[in-house]
């Protein structure tokens, strides 16, 4: 069993494919049938990628020399292209996680979107999605792993803009597949770049030929390659100053938001940069670029989700900031913290999302907050769920959240960095606040009259649990006293740091500082005067904070400005150089020119005989008064 | 003395000659029926060049006399036909002159 | 003295006497064809030109094909175009041969191809005396244009045909009715 798992991971992506084509081609009229196509797809596909994962974990070979199975895809001179599968411990994660968290959150989207007119439509979406993301995760070559970045990048666009009715719903499609449209482009250059210099994308190929690339380029065009390539990833995983598809992509469905917008799509980028880190690597300056945008964006996020008040907008600066950790920890070269928050973040995100999901759907999509409250007496599973995850991300101890964070924080400690260290830690606390203050607000306090919760069903609470169990214990893989996972998931060389209790003490308290600060202001204090006094004290930061920095107000200027200015200028361009200068007046030189002819034109036979004959002598005096050849030339080759 | 003598190239300038008047006469003649006359003339300067030719470089192969009599043979068709053209155009123009016609303009 | 004639007589080229004479007859009828100023007139020095013709083409050893000169041209060619001016006859027929507007252009063009053609005339090279004449070149002729030319000739027949044909049906008399 296991070694045909291990030897046709190939089905992985393939199940839930065929899921997608047999909904949309033949059980389509039929919800219940088509849900159940597509769960059963994806749970099969989940068995199989167990398996090949478990194959994968216990044989330490594969951490030295990945399994790879690829065919010729096309090939022409000078290029090559394979498509295959890749197993190594990376992928066997990633796969197992992909597979295991979608299936959570199909069958939670059985009992979400009942009802729905557009069911099987997507339970369909959701199986290509599923078959997308499944295929980048196992690709062995990178243009197949574009090929796959770009069909998740499809199914996003389709899912955020699944209730088309709506305006904002089909604005913020747009603007997720355009915004990662200029990232994607950044990548393909880089890609192509990869091509040219080194004649190959496959992973392991490259990986070889990368470690000495003093043979093939020069240290300047490996950086601009490494930057290109990481131009992808700020836009797929919503890196500043690309962030902004994300949030508004959860005008998408709930489960949409929690599988692609928090557990798998968004953490693509981070998969890729882990994946291609043989060539950060090599490249100093690129790492600094990736650590800092990562810390930053970190900061950035959590100073957002602070301040606002619809449910999901901040549990998506939440995934924004946490996946600015994963960066982080890939600037730092640590693949395993930044797999490891991979890892644990998509458990305890996906769990939290899929509260929110249910209680949007108990509270009939009412979003805000503040208008929330005591939810969790009605909705205990939801509520002690979303507890759990709120414990996960906060960094309590042994919650899976703390583990990975713990070794991010780690990481940025003993490489030096300490500004980023800071930053981290900073964020750490902002990020236990600002949950619990989402926790209290929603889950705590008063019950608000004019709302009527009641607990969601079993297909939708069991996956709830599901994912409360996982956030609890998933990331007791990894800890420092039982480091399984830093021994199969790492670069270059296992790296075993002894457990540093003062860090860990240190995030312990930050987390504790920040939830407690959060049950000061938002629970303990039923009137919220002290929120609201220091809200009014810090004003223009609160302002600023509300309305995102302003980040999209600055692009939508910048659009205005530049990008219509250019478009006015070339509209007036177009009018008066191309269609008045070229068209028109290309257009005016031959009418005047065949009026200026047409005189010539007399109808008259003889004045054309005239003519005929001037030619005929002019032929006749090159023939007769030049020498054979010239002639010949002249005429055309007529001898 | 006299000193006439006759070769290829007398009969060659008469032909150049002919010819000229004949195409002088196709260029600048007003009626329909002398421009036909003056085609007439053109052709026959071209059979003299044939049977010139014929005589002083190939009298045996006869080409140029056989070539003379199809330009004959092709002249009387074409002057039938042409002739029937011209009544055609003045029965329904009452004219012949040619500058009345410039139907051949656009 | 009459031996003086004598012996200039015998040293003529009778031969030569005829072509010069017959080709300034061919010249001058041929110019005056261009040049009269009436349409009968320049039809009868036509006839004139192609009689001349014949003789000119009986100095190169064609008596056959001066024979068909005289038929089809001096006599059928002629008669047609005089039966055609009959037919498109108008008042005043002194007024029936004039010159259009591109008299000049036209001359100067006819005088270029005249001094062409008569210029490369004289590059042609060929093996000075004439060469012997077979007898009898009828025989010849016909035997050819039966054997080795019959296909061109039947064409030739055929083109007559056809040319007859069309030359009939275009110069038919239109019913009064049709052409509306």
């Amino acid at each position: 069993m296991v070694e045909f798992a291990m030897h046709n991971a190939w089905l992985v992506p393939l199940l839930p494919a065929l899921s997608f084509l047999i909904i949309i081609f033949l059980t389509k009229p039929w919800k219940k049938l088509s849900a159940l196509v597509c769960v059963a797809g994806m749970v099969l596909s989940c068995v199989i990628a167990t398996l090949a994962a478990y194959g994968v974990f216990t044989n330490h070979e594969f951490t030295e020399k990945p399994l790879v199975y690829s065919v010729r895809w096309f090939s022409m001179a000078g290029l090559n292209i394979d498509v295959g599968v890749q197993l190594d411990p990376t992928s066997a994660m990633m796969m197992f996680m992909v597979t295991l968290v979608a299936s959570l959150i199909f069958i939670y989207a059985t009992g979400y979107m009942e009802g729905d007119p557009g069911y099987s439509v997507f339970f369909s979406y959701l199986s290509l999605f599923g078959a997308s993301m499944l295929l980048l995760v196992v690709s062995s070559n990178l243009l197949q792993m574009f090929v796959a970045w770009e069909l998740v990048g499809l199914c996003s666009y389709l899912l955020i803009g699944f209730y088309s009715h709506k305006i904002s719903a089909r604005e913020a499609a747009k603007k997720a597949f355009i915004t990662c449209r200029v990232a994607d482009f950044g990548l393909l250059l880089g890609l192509l770049s990869l091509q040219i210099v080194f004649g190959t994308l496959n992973l392991t190929e490259l990986a070889e030929k990368i470690s000495h690339f003093e043979q093939y380029t020069t240290m300047g065009i490996l950086t601009l390659i490494a930057l290109l390539v990481f131009a992808g990833p700020i836009g797929k995983s919503g890196q500043f100053p690309l962030h902004v598809w994300l949030p508004d992509a959860m005008e998408g469905p709930t489960p949409v938001s929690a599988l692609i917008h928090a557990a798998t799509m968004v953490v693509a980028g981070v998969y890729l940069v882990g994946r291609t880190l043989f060539l950060f690597h090599e490249v100093p300056t690129a790492m600094e670029l990736v650590a800092v945008t990562g810390g930053f964006t970190a900061l950035f996020a959590a100073s957002i989700a602070i301040t606002q008040r619809e449910i999901k907008r901040i549990l998506a600066y939440s995934t924004v900031s946490q996946i600015g950790y994963m960066m982080l920890a890939l600037g730092l070269g640590s693949l395993t913290a930044s797999m490891f928050h991979l890892w644990t973040h998509a458990f305890f995100k996906a769990l939290m999302f899929l509260c929110a999901g249910s209680v949007l759907h108990a509270l009939h999509h009412k979003a805000d907050v503040w208008e929330m409250g005591g939810l969790i007496k009605k909705m205990p599973i939801t509520g002690w769920t979303f507890v759990v995850g709120g414990l996960a991300i906060a960094g309590v101890p042994p919650f899976a959240g703390f583990w990975s964070k713990d070794e991010i924080l780690l990481a940025a400690f003993d490489t030096g960095h300490y500004v980023l260290f800071g930053m981290a830690a900073l964020t750490a606390f902002m990020t236990a606040f600002y949950m619990w203050r989402l926790i209290f607000l929603a889950l705590f306090g008063d019950e608000k009259p004019e709302n009527h919760p009641h607990e969601s069903p079993l297909n939708m609470t069991l996956p709830l649990i599901a994912l409360a169990v996982l956030s609890a214990v998933g990331g007791l893989v990894g800890t420092p006293w039982a480091p399984f996972w830093q021994e199969w998931i790492f670069f270059g060389h296992p790296h075993h740091a002894d457990p540093n209790y003062l860090i860990m003490i240190g995030s312990v308290v930050l987390a504790l500082a920040g939830i407690y600060l959060a049950y000061n202001l938002y629970c303990a204090d039923k009137t919220r005067a002290k929120a609201h006094a220091l809200a009014e004290r810090y004003r223009f930061f609160w302002t600023v904070s509300y309305n995102k920095y302003y980040i999209d107000e600055i692009y939508l200027w910048f659009n205005h400005t530049f990008i219509d200015g250019a478009a006015r200028l070339f509209y007036l361009f177009d009018i008066y150089v191309v269609d008045g200068v070229f068209v028109n007046g290309i257009a005016a030189i031959t009418r005047l020119s065949g009026e200026g002819l047409r005189v010539t034109q007399t109808g008259r036979l003889q004045n054309y005989a005239l003519v005929f004959f001037l030619g005929v002598l002019a032929v006749a005096v090159v023939l007769a008064f030049t020498d054979p050849s010239t002639a010949a030339g002249l005429t055309g080759g007529v001898k | 003395m006299l000193t006439l003598s006759v070769s290829l190239h007398h009969y060659l300038i008469l032909a150049a000659v002919l010819f000229g008047i004949g195409l002088f006469g196709v260029l600048t003649k007003r009626n329909a029926v002398a421009v036909l006359i003056c085609i007439e003339l053109m052709l026959n300067a071209i059979n003299i060049n044939l049977l010139a030719f014929n005589k002083y470089i190939t009298p045996n192969d006869f080409i140029g006399q056989i070539f003379s009599i199809f330009v004959i043979t092709v002249a009387a068709a074409e002057v039938g036909v042409g002739l029937a053209i011209v009544i055609a155009i003045y029965r329904n123009k009452l004219s012949v002159n040619l500058d009345e016609f410039d139907w051949l303009k656009w | 003295m009459i031996d003086f004639t004598l012996t200039l007589l015998n040293s003529i080229s009778w031969v030569a006497v005829a072509f010069h004479t017959l080709a300034a007859v061919v010249c001058i009828s041929a110019l005056l064809v261009v040049l009269v100023r009436n349409i009968v007139h320049a039809v009868l020095w036509l006839a004139v030109c192609f009689v001349s013709l014949a003789g000119v083409f009986m100095t190169l050893d064609a008596a056959f094909i001066a024979a068909v000169q005289i038929l089809v041209y001096a006599g059928a060619v002629c008669i047609m175009v005089v039966f055609a001016i009959m037919l498109i006859r108008r008042g005043n027929m002194g007024e029936t041969n004039l010159f259009n507007k591109q008299v000049w252009a036209g001359g100067g063009v006819a005088v270029l191809v005249t001094v062409l053609g008569g210029f490369l005339s004289f590059r042609i090279r060929y093996a000075g005396s004439a060469p012997a004449v077979p007898e009898n070149t009828v025989d010849h002729i016909a035997t050819l244009l039966l054997s080795k030319y019959v296909i061109p000739f039947e064409v030739a027949a055929l083109l007559l045909l056809v040319a007859l044909v069309g030359a009939i049906f275009l110069a038919k008399e239109v019913k009064a009715d049709a052409d509306s």
